[in-house]
């Protein structure tokens, strides 16, 4: 894993960590598709390196925060920012990762994971070889030439993040990645993030609808609910298995399903 | 090979032997119910005309001007219709400018444009080609437009996202993902194509299989029409085959369902069944194997 891992990052971040992520931010922003705002007034900032986890109800806004934040949907007022300057447009310093099937079905596990790469210009060989690298991190190298609807749903999800990080990004967007997994794969998946995350220094936005996901994973949690961001908290001991029964967490967690529920 | 797909192309064969065999009987005993036989040519009559033919020069000659006519129509056709079908999906522009042309032009069936052929190109052998080509067009247009809409758009934000620009996403995305419509559309051009070619050589053409079969018509030699109207089936099976198999062998991506067509006598033979009466891995690995030879067989299924 370390050898892998040190493959991958030392060519792209000789920089410490909290400088390789994006700062993104809103600023009274208003999101949505043009003839339907859904989020009003959004004022938000994630710092560099963090793990920002989104929390709602379905039908909320999250995905749409999210894709404006890839920049697939411009503010529809106000501003979204990367470094302090406006948001323009999709970017690969800013990967998206899917609830749905996104790879393309046409090209195996392994030509998924290099198309990012491919796009940035990589020659071929030095493609193949972070590909096969990615995968082994994720735990895939024996399905690297399946085609997507050959393996399970888990093991796309797995070979999706591999594309994501594969360019190494600065800002890893992730819209419910794991919503569609049973809880078993899912909390080996939220555990492989963690893992694969670490030492890339990317900023991560994370939308889920499970408030247990959200709290285990985010340094910090964002509730939306009727049309703004109605709350940002901090979450003592993030990504930590054991604090599930930290009094401080449970409060925190009891706070968060309570706003929802109203 | 096992022995299933051998079955299959033995009640195949089988299949165009019992329609020869009823050509035969029908004309052979003359027989006028109705539906009068007794001036149709025989089977034998046709074959003997066919072996004729075949060891003379003009046989050849006009299968290979006929062939060079539908090959360079059907492909100028199927480039110039998948680039103007993405265009016109792609574009609001182009479906503004192109598409009410494109609508209107369309209804008109390619035969008529004989006129307009002869009037536009120095030569009728280009005529019979731009015939050809308006022809096949119009599917490969339509269907391309349509499998270009219908493109999951996540597969275009991914590349978005990626940073992957209008080349990136019309070559990685756009084109692959469309493929199977496309193809779709190649399979009814190549036959739209054939009756075209025929049909203009009929009119205009020196040589090619059309000419000669309305020639011998002329002349009221009826085994010979029989041998053109043959020899135009055969191409073009063979040419739509190959079309279908040039789809199959660039969309073996697609997932496909291990349904086959026959599926009763598919069922598990009683011999291998009470062998392994409970589900144990050795059972379940066997049944995964049946389905992959079915997934086998199902692939095979372009030789119809």
């Amino acid at each position: 894993m370390s050898t892998s891992s040190e493959t991958v990052t030392a060519p792209a971040a000789p920089a410490p960590k909290a400088v390789r992520g994006t700062r993104l931010a809103f600023r009274s922003a208003v999101l949505g598709r043009p003839d339907a705002p859904v989020l009003d007034g959004v004022d938000l900032e994630v710092a560099a390196g963090e793990i920002l986890t989104v929390v709602g109800p379905s039908g909320c806004g999250k995905s749409t925060l999210l894709r404006t934040l890839a920049g697939l949907l411009p503010p529809l007022g106000g501003t979204a920012e990367v470094d302090g300057r406006p948001l323009t447009g999709p970017s690969a310093d800013r990967a998206l990762v899917f609830q749905e099937d996104a790879l393309l079905p046409w090209r195996t596990l392994r030509g998924n994971v290099e198309l990012p790469l491919a796009i940035r210009g990589v020659p071929r060989a030095e493609r193949r070889s972070r590909a096969e690298a990615w995968l082994a991190r994720v735990g895939l190298s024996v399905q690297a030439g399946q085609l997507p609807h050959r393996v399970s749903g888990g093991q796309r999800q797995r070979a999706q993040l591999a594309r994501a990080l594969a360019d190494s990004p600065r800002a890893v967007l992730m819209d419910e990645p794991f919503g569609a997994l049973d809880a078993q794969t899912r909390s080996g998946m939220q555990d492989l993030l963690v893992e694969v995350l670490r030492g890339t220094g990317a900023t991560v936005v994370f939308v889920t609808h499970d408030v247990d996901e959200a709290l285990f994973l985010g340094d910090r949690v964002a509730l939306i609910g009727s049309g703004r961001v109605s709350a940002v908290r901090e979450v003592p001991r993030p990504r930590d298995r054991t604090a599930f029964d930290d009094p401080a967490r449970a409060a925190l967690r009891r706070d968060i399903l309570t706003s929802l529920g109203s | 090979m096992t022995r299933r797909p051998l079955s299959r192309y033995a009640l195949r064969t089988a299949s165009l032997a019992a329609a020869l065999g009823l050509w035969q009987l029908l004309t052979s005993l003359d027989i006028d119910l109705w539906l009068r036989f007794s001036q149709f040519p025989t089977v034998t009559d046709v074959a003997h005309a066919f072996a004729g033919r075949l060891s003379g020069d003009d046989y050849w000659t006009d299968l290979t001007d006929s062939l060079t006519r539908i090959l360079t129509g059907f492909a100028l056709a199927a480039v110039l219709g998948v680039a103007t079908g993405v265009l016109v999906a792609r574009s609001r522009l182009a479906e503004d400018l192109l598409g009410p042309v494109l609508e209107v032009v369309r209804p008109i069936p390619a035969i008529a444009l004989v006129p307009v052929a002869i009037l536009l190109f120095p030569s009728n052998e280009q005529g019979i080609v731009f015939i050809t080509c308006t022809a096949a067009f119009f599917p490969v247009l339509v269907s391309t437009r349509h499998a270009v809409r219908a493109l999951t758009p996540v597969w275009e934000e991914a590349v978005r996202t990626m940073g992957g620009g209008r080349l990136r996403i019309l070559g990685s995305v756009v084109l692959p993902g469309a493929l199977p419509g496309i193809f779709g559309g190649l399979s009814v051009g190549i036959g739209v194509s054939w009756i075209c070619v025929i049909s203009a050589e009929m009119i205009s053409g020196q040589y090619g299989v059309g000419y000669r079969t309305w020639q011998d018509y002329t002349v009221v030699d009826y085994p010979d029409v029989f041998v053109g109207m043959v020899t135009i089936g055969v191409l073009g099976w063979i040419t739509s085959t190959a079309v279908e198999l040039l789809g199959r062998r660039l969309t073996r991506w697609l997932p496909r369902t291990s349904y086959v067509p026959a599926g009763r006598t598919r069922a598990p033979r009683p011999l291998a069944a009470p062998a392994h009466p409970d589900n144990d891995p050795e059972q379940q690995a066997q049944s995964e194997q049946q389905g992959q030879n079915d997934a086998e067989e199902a692939r095979d299924e372009h030789l119809v």
